[in-house]
């Protein structure tokens, strides 16, 4: 007989997602994906001045501001034709870079490792082992016995005082959990050095964006930094050698810390590259523009249909229409009125909430489709759609770290290992270590414009009479964000935006398809009911965010996850 | 004794009420001066962002709507002796992002002895950018305490006249 399990809210962050499973002889069945809370935000939207949008938007998201700023004034200039100048396109693209790498290093260690690490067992742990096994490893010179030790010391005080704070809510001592505790002592020391890391990387977004969390720098026709290699004020040579530190250190860490955490928790866990495939229609969009016009990128993007590497289509530029004429959403099983499949500058937001309905509508979440088909997006799209395009660097860091995972595995394992819950973690990994190169680039590449003597960084907006239509699309750290803006006579008309964890969180679409939350579900082992941490594995190896997907709000109870049986 | 001094308004200034704290700090921003040992920042709804702006303080301001039983528009000042029971404790509707933002500042070390909250109680929670009155006026209130309990430490923040 089929159990049926809630597990509600699924976050570890902000935001309200709901996941059901019926679970049969130990496996997920059937999954039902449900964001929890009415949006609208971009009701608010309507009838302001585009030029002011972008700082709402960043509003949305408690966790993704930088992201939905970038894409909203993309949207505006793709409505104008707006060029914007190649500075800003710098500036903009090192934001990006360094907010990605932060956002994949906080969701690897922070969110989603102790699903795999068991914290408390990390206390049972050798320092010398940990200490061994990570010099074998890699070259990174903070795996000491002196340094584990002490991190096992600071444990052992949170455990001891009753305080386990952060790790309150871990299935400690799960049968799912592998690793012996020398790995997880390893894994636990590495989970406190990210914690120094990614705020070192997150201030690279504060100097060029004038301020975190929320960016002030941004415009519609580019940034508001002044560039004046002189002036204390502006962005200065020595600001921008400050930022080039910040960059090198982190890379050190990205490359000698995360990638190999990441191959050695594939390799540990390599029954985890069966589970979690879901939809593998996989899209993601280029990003990174060179020049000012949106036309050519450093991250290349696209879409690959049913897994198959070889199908890949690229997207070849904000104005493409594969992209623009591509995407839909549909809200049969969504709490919106009525029953349609529309383009984002076509749809309107008219909600009507129901009961949970298994066969009819139970999300606020609506159903994105790409050319008709649901798609998964995020760093596994990306890196794959970027391997298929030749991107010299996916292609290095990708065959480096299977590789990697081969020799800890004893195996040979292949690009196809990733289409999995592991794999997207993998993917991460490599996606995080090109943006860093990316972002060193664009460093380069600012400071290579200014040396030319080119110091501008706005184009002014102008606005004609009657409409124009446009989309923004940004490669943000959760997958594919687009912003989509009709703007009639100066004034917004229309403002819709399609986010990742729409993407990937949204029900089953107008032909009953399932989404890559739903899809990746079924056939995921589930050893207890009860404490259903491979449901959490999957749906957190996506990144959840639901924050922006809908509306936020708090959970009632003090559990991170509080699951409810059904029979 | 020089204090180092950190107001942090939190919330999601979409969300009409839920923005209380962002609101408090923007009014804070707008009508005083202070000196450079008083830092206001607008936090959003962020969590481990915020990590690098707790460095170095003695003393943490946090302004955020809160949860209680007390009727809308209501504020509550308390002090945080025991910064570890509040992360049990369900206050704010950003509950997970700031308890696991001082959770973490308290493992790094890095956690401002002195915690002071200042909780304003919500009443109208959906999408919108307006306050409601209740609210509106609890955020004077606040703005004015906040001013008052600088003073106390010493610090005095000099009015803008607009």
């Amino acid at each position: 007989m089929a159990k049926r399990i809630v597990v509600d809210p699924i976050t570890r962050i902000e935001g309200h997602l709901r996941i059901d499973c019926e679970i049969d002889n130990g496996r997920v069945t059937k999954a039902w994906s449900s964001g929890q809370m009415w949006r609208g935000i971009e009701l608010i939207l309507q009838d302001r001045d585009p030029r002011d949008a972008w700082v709402f938007t960043q509003r949305i998201c408690g966790v993704c501001t930088t992201v939905h700023a970038i894409a909203s004034v993309r949207a505006v200039e793709n409505a104008l034709g707006l060029e914007v100048p190649l500075n800003a396109q710098y500036i903009r693209n090192m934001m990006i870079g360094a907010h990605g790498i932060f956002d994949h290093i906080v969701h690897f260690y922070h969110l989603s490792a102790l699903d795999w690490v068991d914290i408390v067992s990390a206390l049972k742990g050798s320092p010398k082992a940990a200490a061994a096994l990570g010099q074998q490893l890699s070259p990174w010179p903070h795996n000491s016995e002196q340094e584990i030790k002490a991190v096992q010391e600071r444990l052992k005080g949170f455990v001891g005082t009753g305080q386990l704070g952060i790790f309150a809510s871990g299935y400690w001592g799960h049968p799912a959990m592998k690793l012996s505790p020398d790995v997880n002592l390893l894994a636990a020391s590495h989970y406190f050095q990210a914690l120094d890391y990614q705020r070192r990387i997150n201030k690279v977004v504060a100097i060029l964006g004038s301020k975190t969390p929320h960016i002030q720098n941004l415009a519609v026709g580019g940034v508001s930094n002044p560039i004046n290699p002189d002036s204390q004020s502006t962005l200065t040579i020595e600001r921008l050698y400050y930022v080039k530190t910040l960059i090198d250190e982190i890379g050190d860490f990205i490359k000698n810390v995360y990638m190999v955490d990441v191959a050695a928790i594939g390799a540990f866990y390599a029954d985890w590259t069966k589970y979690g495939a879901g939809v593998t229609n996989y899209l993601s969009v280029p990003d990174m523009p060179l020049d000012s016009k949106g036309t050519a990128f450093d991250l290349p993007g696209g879409y690959i249909a049913d897994g198959n590497v070889g199908s890949f289509k690229p997207i070849t530029g904000f104005n493409d229409d594969f992209f623009k004429q591509g995407v839909k959403e549909g809200i049969k099983h969504s709490w919106y009125k009525g029953d349609w499949d529309r383009h984002p500058w076509e749809e309107e937001t008219v909600p009507q909430h129901t009961e949970f309905q298994d066969n009819g509508k139970y999300s606020w979440v609506k159903s994105p489709t790409f050319n008709g088909k649901p798609a998964q997006v995020g760093p596994l799209a990306n890196v794959l759609c970027m391997y298929a395009a030749g991107h010299a660097p996916t292609k290095t860091y990708t065959d480096g770290l299977l590789q990697t995972v081969s020799t800890l595995a004893g195996a040979k394992v292949g690009i196809e290992a990733l289409h999995s819950t592991i794999g997207r973690h993998a993917a991460r990994a490599v996606r995080c270590a090109v943006l860093h190169d990316s972002l060193l680039g664009q460093w380069q590449s600012l400071m290579d414009n200014i040396g030319k003597g080119d110091y501008a960084t706005f184009n002014q907006p102008v606005f004609p009479k009657g409409e124009q239509r446009g989309v923004g699309f940004h490669e943000a750290p959760r997958g594919v964000l687009s912003h989509w803006i009709v703007i009639q006579d100066g004034k917004i008309k229309n403002y819709q935006c399609v986010v990742p964890s729409t993407w990937n969180a949204g029900p089953r679409n107008t032909k009953d398809a399932p989404g890559p939350y739903e899809a990746s579900l079924v056939g995921n082992p589930v050893a207890n009911p009860e404490k259903p941490l491979e449901v959490l594995r999957t749906v957190h190896s996506f990144d959840p965010c639901l924050a922006c997907a809908i509306h936020l709000l708090d959970p009632d109870s003090r559990e991170i996850v509080t699951v409810r049986t059904m029979t | 004794m020089s204090h180092n001094i950190l107001v942090l308004g939190v919330g999601n200034v979409l969300l009409a009420d839920e923005g209380a704290g962002v609101r408090v700090v923007e009014q804070l921003q707008r009508r005083y001066v202070f000196p450079p040992q008083v830092e206001l920042i607008d936090g959003g709804t962020m969590g481990l962002d915020l990590l690098g702006y707790l460095d170095d303080k003695t003393h943490l301001f946090i302004v955020d709507a809160i949860i209680s039983r007390k009727p809308p528009g209501s504020v509550v000042i308390e002090k945080l002796s025991d910064p570890p029971a509040y992360f049990r404790q369900k206050i704010s509707p950003h509950q997970i992002g700031l308890s696991e933002l001082l959770a973490v500042a308290s493992m790094q070390d890095c956690l401002p002895p002195d915690i002071t909250l200042f909780g304003i109680v919500p009443l109208d929670l959906a999408t919108g950018l307006e306050m409601s009155c209740e609210v509106s006026r609890a955020v004077e209130q606040v703005v004015l305490a906040v001013v008052k309990e600088l003073a106390l430490l010493g610090v005095e923040g000099s009015a803008v006249s607009c």
